[in-house]
């Protein structure tokens, strides 16, 4: 009898699952066929949010001059950040291009070693080169403050976060809002309470930049190995001493690279920021895109991708080293550390007391200049030129028979069975909890009065995500198996990763109008480096004995890929569609810049009138709504998948 | 029977439950289900359900059973490192389940402690700093817990790697430096889980070796867990087995042998070979008629292994004495059928 | 270890000596103050705010060069949008708007209700809002920039996103807009699709001048890219006062805008002479072309630009030192 059952109930499942899905798709097509057009809500149905929002962001106008809060509270915090701000920025001036460069690469030699210490300095002089020396370090004076201040909030947060389940669960959605509200919604808001300049520029960085930093800071400590803390437990340690003996240095690592995640946040944010005056690249990539210059956009652009990069190098070169040298102990020998250190100091003293004996070696010397603006502006003349023809068909071709169709699915069929067929989705991918929060987040973009433009967006984000997958799986199976073509194209995909959206928006807007379509593909060149990456490691990840038995039993490299590494590598693959959709989903508002709609153009809306603020906020809210969906969805696919495995 | 000592701790009616509103499930009907049947009802697992023993002062307790079978949870009960859901536990007249954490700390410093399957040492320690990290946690001085910790590494033969980082050490080495640690706060009672399972046999029987030394030596009360009967066997002087969170049988080891409870104890030693086990007690058994009464003697409490020359040259059956009395004989067909694993015949 | 430890001290305090000996310097440099100019009251400090286009940045480069120069201002520009500029009257950050475009929801909250803000008269420039289409076309379809004609075309302007009907293309959404009643009350067959952003606009205006694609747009004067795409205006019914009263549907076209300058009060009563320059300040579409053109096309630098312009045009900008105290 167990053994009948056993046997029954999961093939009886299977079959469920196969055919549920294509069931529910079916019933909702013949609705939206005989019900078209009908219990359709209007944009704007339930203002009452919205309203509530606006009256609030009112209230804060209003009372700035009186409220203690202000007085009191933002105000102190605006001009201290301010202030922080601006000397050091008068600092490195001061300091010059030599003393910048010689402190960076100092700082990059001691904890990241000679080969990172090269880099970094070739890197700093890389913003010279593009002509953009002043722009870059006033950047990086923000980025650095607002990442200290991330660390100083996120890491003890985090810490608590690790070891207190109740805060953990608080945090969690908390962090979610943080970071898939798009910035574009409270931008106006940050200014009311923190005032025009770099120190809003530096909140509302931070408000983006804190969640990777408790987020990893908690793995991390979850991480540390559970006999270790029982260990130290069962030898009466307190709490706290668990904590500094045993947690935080076993989650140095993993922290290190909260680190590293939490600048590279801080990073693509510096446009946005340039909108409420924040100098520096940012400001230079927005004034490029309002003369439509593409090439000083990329010229700009280029430096902060040089930033990141030496960034993200010497971080992920530090974590490594944090934990090599935490287990090995005295890995290097006494005398290559006094070289290190001497080295370092050595370059530091040069650096900046080459300025000092001549005040003229502290700029920039103007012949070493090679922007990268001309040949940028004939290449993007000449590709738009050309291939107009081509893309102007594409556009044409996936709007009329991807984009319409979806879009009149979700915005034509009477809500409540948009609704229920959506839970029933998710309920048949993951179960009952993911189809609660799906009804959920669906009546909640109700309730923001925004049910159009949500249907609007959902359409664009899941076709989005559709091409992100087949370019990620695409470039991510060969960069799997090649190890050539990963060297090759990785440089690019971390280009791509970092590269500021307004600087591909014009070539996009050149190549397929201002449409829906074009919404998709600025999207896709922001979400599809992660994509590809993540495919790559997945596909890297399947033991070589695996694919080597499926060669030698005679299996051509197309069945080896489709038969052995895409399947085993399947826990990637729902990896990557998760990481897709949310990166997608965060190109909604850039996308509202170039007629994709939606919730998108709400946003931007709200950021441009002021009467539509409370709009804007509720349509972000929206996007919140979204965001949770879909991640949670596909979330609980991975997971429902490896429990029936 | 003489006047038992007081125990070093003594357990009664110990229950864990893990899942939901564990309490609900103790004393109620759903207590009496099987485990499975249990969390398909109500979602909870009975990791360890009705325990009582008394281990006494000095003794080597193992306890053992099948993976799942609650050993770990009951081990931590025991020093709550996991709350039990109900039950007493006494620890030299002190109720353990009663204490606050600070008292809880105080005996976990002082009176008790333990080493782990997967070690659990701190990579970024030396050795020598995981060694004296117990005394650490108390507030001991540097100069003090070095020199005490100095005393334990030689006392498990790791002189030389007082540097060394964990990493740096074989698995053998790594579960010496566990021990050390736990040695060093020169505790009442040890606990041991499972600690040789990640080493490989050689390393394993050089470290039971070890531990019997250690025992020897500092006569400590050891509670240990190991799922290999042949470590049970060696190391234990008395055996809980445990399944499903229940015990099941608890005995001298040639009790479990000879006198397995039910079907689940007779498997587990089965491939014991019994001669190893067993004294002669357990062969021994009534002179048939016309039996010649003039063998040699041996003493009952004689593992068969060693009386196998001695019945095996004596021209007649030996004679099994205990306090001076002839429990019975045993000749060469018995210590035979005991080699061969053949059933033996009603013992005495 | 130890060792290592004191090291890595030395190599910290070395950092701090020299980041020590790089402040002394800041405070060095920063006693040179530039030297004033002759100008009889002390100028101040000035904060204008630089919405996000061209002409609006020639508005503040030509401004700020006169005060920076003239006058020994100490000017801030603030790159930000107009809702946020608004704010800063509040906050105290910006003193002054140089191009203002209606936004009557705006004046009402910070002139009227909270009187941090005031008008400060025409800065000369006429915003023509209208309907046009890429000169091509012009000459391609004479008859297509009569209003009454658009339905004939209306198949020339379908796209991927208007739905069967022609599409009409509206740009930034901050910018004034009646394009949807519009197109109601005229009854034509078209539809609004909102590109989003004005580089949306021009993009879009310059590839259909490249590839010869039909377009038509809202768009508007002054406007930078105009010097080199070349565009036809559709004439709409005229404006009447009042032809624009129901939001819903209108007949008449957009009436010309003309842009004003905002002030913070407390600014404008600070006695400083960048007040009456600001006040002055006053020319016409043609002069803010011409610099936005120098600024968007010719790659100068916003001082750059205004020191071209400033050098070519004395008479007008001299006119603006009206009660400064200052005739240069
Ligand atoms: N924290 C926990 N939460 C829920 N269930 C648990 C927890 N810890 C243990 N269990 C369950 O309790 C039962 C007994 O586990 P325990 O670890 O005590 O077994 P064990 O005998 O030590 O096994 P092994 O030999 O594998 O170490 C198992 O079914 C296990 O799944
Ligand atoms: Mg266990």
């Amino acid at each position: 009898m167990t053994i009948l059952t056993a046997d029954l109930v999961p093939s009886s499942r299977r079959f469920d699952r196969r055919w549920s899905i294509p069931v529910v798709l079916v019933a909702w097509w013949l609705v939206w066929r005989f019900g078209f057009g009908t219990h359709n809500l209007p944009n704007g149905g339930p203002t009452f949010i919205q309203d509530w929002f606006l009256r609030i962001r009112n209230a804060a106008d209003a009372g700035r001059d009186s409220s203690p809060l202000f007085i009191y509270f933002f105000n102190p915090i605006a001009k201290t950040t301010g202030s922080v701000i601006s000397s050091m920025m008068s600092l490195t001036t001061n300091l010059g291009w030599t003393g910048i460069t010689g402190i960076a690469s100092a700082i990059s030699l001691w904890v990241a070693g000679w080969r990172h210490g090269l880099l970094t300095a070739v890197g700093f002089i890389s913003f010279g080169v593009l002509g953009l020396e002043a722009e870059s370090m006033q950047t990086l004076v923000q980025i650095i403050v607002a990442v200290f201040l991330s660390l100083l909030i996120g890491i003890p947060l985090g810490v608590w976060a690790g070891v207190s389940n109740g805060f953990s669960r608080v945090v969690t959605p908390v962090l979610d809002i943080m970071q898939i509200l798009p910035t574009f919604a409270y931008l106006p808001l940050i200014t009311l309470f923190f005032l025009i300049g770099p120190a809003s520029g530096t909140i509302a960085t931070m408000i983006y930049a804190i969640p990777p930093a408790i987020r990893l800071t908690a793995a991390g400590i979850r991480e540390v190995s559970t006999a270790t803390v029982e260990a130290s437990e069962s030898l009466g340690a307190t709490k706290w001493q668990r904590l500094t003996d045993v947690q935080l240095p076993m989650a140095k690592r993993t922290i290190v690279l909260g680190v590293n995640q939490t600048m590279m946040a801080a990073l693509s944010m510096i446009t946005i920021a340039a909108l409420i005056a924040a100098p520096g690249l940012g400001a230079s990539v927005i004034s490029a895109l309002i003369k439509l210059d593409v090439g000083a956009a990329f010229n700009a652009g280029l430096a902060i991708v040089c930033m990141a990069i030496v960034f993200d190098r010497v971080t992920t070169a530090a974590s490594v080293r944090t934990e090599r040298a935490s287990r090995a102990g005295g890995a290097a020998s006494q005398r290559t550390r006094l070289l290190r250190y001497g080295a370092g100091i050595g370059l530091i003293a040069l650096g900046v007391i080459l300025p000092g004996i001549n005040r003229s070696l502290a700029t920039f010397p103007d012949r070493w200049v090679h922007g990268t603006r001309n040949p940028v502006n004939s290449v993007a003349n000449w590709t738009q030129l050309h291939w107009y023809g081509a893309t102007s068909w594409l556009t044409t071709t996936v709007t009329h028979w991807l984009i319409d169709p979806l879009q009149s699915l979700l915005s034509n069929t009477p809500w409540p069975v948009v609704v229920l067929g959506l839970a029933l989705l998710a309920y048949f991918v993951g179960g009952l909890r993911p189809a609660i929060v799906t009804a959920g987040c669906l009546m909640g973009a109700i309730l923001m009065g925004l049910w159009p433009s949500s249907m609007t967006t959902l359409a664009s984000v899941l076709i989005g995500a559709l091409f992100t997958m087949i370019i990620g799986i695409g470039f991510g199976v060969w960069l799997g198996r090649s190890r050539m073509a990963d060297q090759l194209i990785r440089p690019i995909l971390d280009a791509g990763q970092v590269m500021p959206p307004f600087v591909y928006l014009v070539p996009c807007l050149a190549l397929f109008g201002a449409t829906r379509f074009t919404g998709i593909v600025a999207a896709l060149v922001y979400a599809s480096p992660a994509v590809i990456k993540i495919v790559a490691e997945g596909i890297r990840s399947v033991p070589a004995n695996t694919t080597e038995s499926a060669i030698s039993s005679g299996s051509n490299s197309w069945q080896t890929i489709v038969k052995v590494q895409l399947p085993m590598a399947r826990g990637m693959l729902l990896v990557a569609l998760n990481q897709g959709i949310i990166f997608v989903l965060a190109m909604v508002v850039v996308g509202g810049l170039v007629g994709a709609g939606g919730l998108g153009f709400d946003v931007v809306n709200g950021f441009a009138q002021s009467v539509f603020a409370g709009t804007g906020l509720a349509a972000g809210l929206a996007i919140v709504f979204l965001g949770i969906m879909l991640d949670r969805i596909t979330q609980s696919a991975g997971r429902s998948r490896r429990t029936t495995d | 029977m003489n006047v038992e000592p007081e125990p070093a701790i003594s357990v009664r009616g110990l229950w864990k439950v893990f899942g939901p509103h564990p309490e609900r499930i103790v004393g109620s009907p759903e207590a009496e289900l099987s485990r499975a049947d249990l969390r398909e009802q109500t979602g909870c697992t009975a990791a360890v359900r009705d325990v009582n023993f008394d281990v006494a002062p000095g003794e080597v307790f193992v306890v053992m059973g099948l993976s799942g079978s609650g050993k770990s949870t009951l081990v931590r009960c025991l020093t709550r490192l996991v709350e039990p859901t109900a039950g007493q536990i006494t620890f030299e007249g002190e109720d353990i389940v009663a204490a606050d954490q600070a008292r809880l700390r105080e005996l976990r410093r002082h009176r008790f402690s333990m080493v782990f399957q997967h070690f659990g040492l701190l990579p970024h320690r030396k050795v020598i700093d995981n060694v004296a990290y117990g005394l650490e946690v108390r507030g001991m001085n540097k100069a003090d817990r070095h020199a005490r910790a100095h005393e334990v590494v030689e006392l498990v033969g790791l002189q030389g790697y007082e540097q060394a980082y964990p990493d740096q050490l074989s698995g053998g080495m790594q579960q010496r430096v566990g021990l050390a640690r736990a040695l060093a706060v020169d505790p009442d009672l040890l606990f041991f889980d499972e600690p040789f399972s990640a080493l490989d046999p050689l390393i394993r029987r050089g470290m039971q070796d070890e531990v019997l030394r250690l025992h020897h030596e500092v006569k400590k009360t050891m509670i240990f867990i190991t799922h290999d009967l042949s470590e049970a066997l060696k190391l234990g002087d008395r055996i809980l087995i445990m399944r499903d969170g229940a015990a099941v049988q608890l005995g001298r080891p040639d009790e479990l042998v000879g006198a397995p409870a039910d079907d689940y104890v007779a498997d587990f030693t089965r491939d014991v070979p019994k001669s190893h086990v067993l004294t002669l007690r357990w062969i021994a058994r009534p002179p048939v008629v016309g039996e010649p009464l003039d063998g040699p003697e041996l003493p009952a409490t004689t593992i068969i292994r060693d009386a196998i020359r001695d019945v095996m040259h004596a021209t007649a059956p030996v004679k099994v004495m205990s306090n001076g009395q002839l429990l019975g004989l045993v000749d060469h067909e018995d210590v035979l059928r005991v080699i061969a694993g053949e059933p033996q015949p009603v013992s005495v | 270890m130890r060792r290592m430890a004191s090291l890595r001290a030395a190599a910290l305090l070395a950092c701090t000596g020299v980041l020590l000996a790089a402040c002394a310097g800041t405070s060095n440099t920063a006693a040179s103050t530039p030297a004033t100019s002759s100008s009889a009251k002390p100028c101040g400090t000035v904060n204008i705010a630089d919405n996000p286009w061209v002409g609006y940045e020639a508005d503040v480069a030509v401004v700020s060069y006169l005060l920076k120069t003239k006058l020994g201002c100490t000017v801030n520009i603030s790159k930000i949008d107009e809702q946020v500029s608004w704010q800063g009257f509040g906050t105290g950050q910006v003193d002054v708007i140089l191009e203002n475009w209606g936004h009557a929801d705006l004046v009402t909250k910070y002139i009227t209700t909270q009187k941090v803000a005031q008008d400060f008269g025409s800065q000369g420039n006429q915003g023509i809002i209208g309907w046009y289409v890429p000169a091509w076309m012009a000459t391609k379809y004479p008859d297509i920039t009569n209003w009454q004609n658009l339905n004939k075309y209306s198949s020339l302007f379908v796209t991927s996103e208007s739905g069967g009907k022609g599409q009409l293309l509206d740009g930034d959404p901050s910018y004034v807009t009646n394009d949807a009643a519009l197109i109601t009350g005229l009854k034509l067959n078209y539809k609004v699709v909102v590109g989003g952003s004005e580089a949306a606009l021009i993009k879009s205006l310059q590839t259909a001048t490249q590839q010869t694609k039909a377009l038509l747009f809202y768009f508007y004067e002054p406007q930078w890219a105009l010097a080199n795409l070349k565009v036809a205006r559709v004439t709409l019914p005229p404006y009447t006062a009042g032809c624009d009263a129901n939001p819903k549907s209108m007949a008449c076209d957009y009436p010309p805008y003309p842009l004003n300058k905002v002030v913070r009060v407390a600014w404008a009563n600070s006695g400083s002479p960048a007040v009456n320059l600001v006040q002055n300040f006053k020319w016409t579409n043609d002069d803010q072309n011409k610099v936005a053109e120098m600024i968007a096309n010719e790659n100068m630098t916003d001082d750059q630009a205004a020191q071209k312009w400033v050098d070519a045009n004395p008479t007008v900008w001299k006119a603006w030192f009206a009660g400064t105290g200052l005739t240069p």
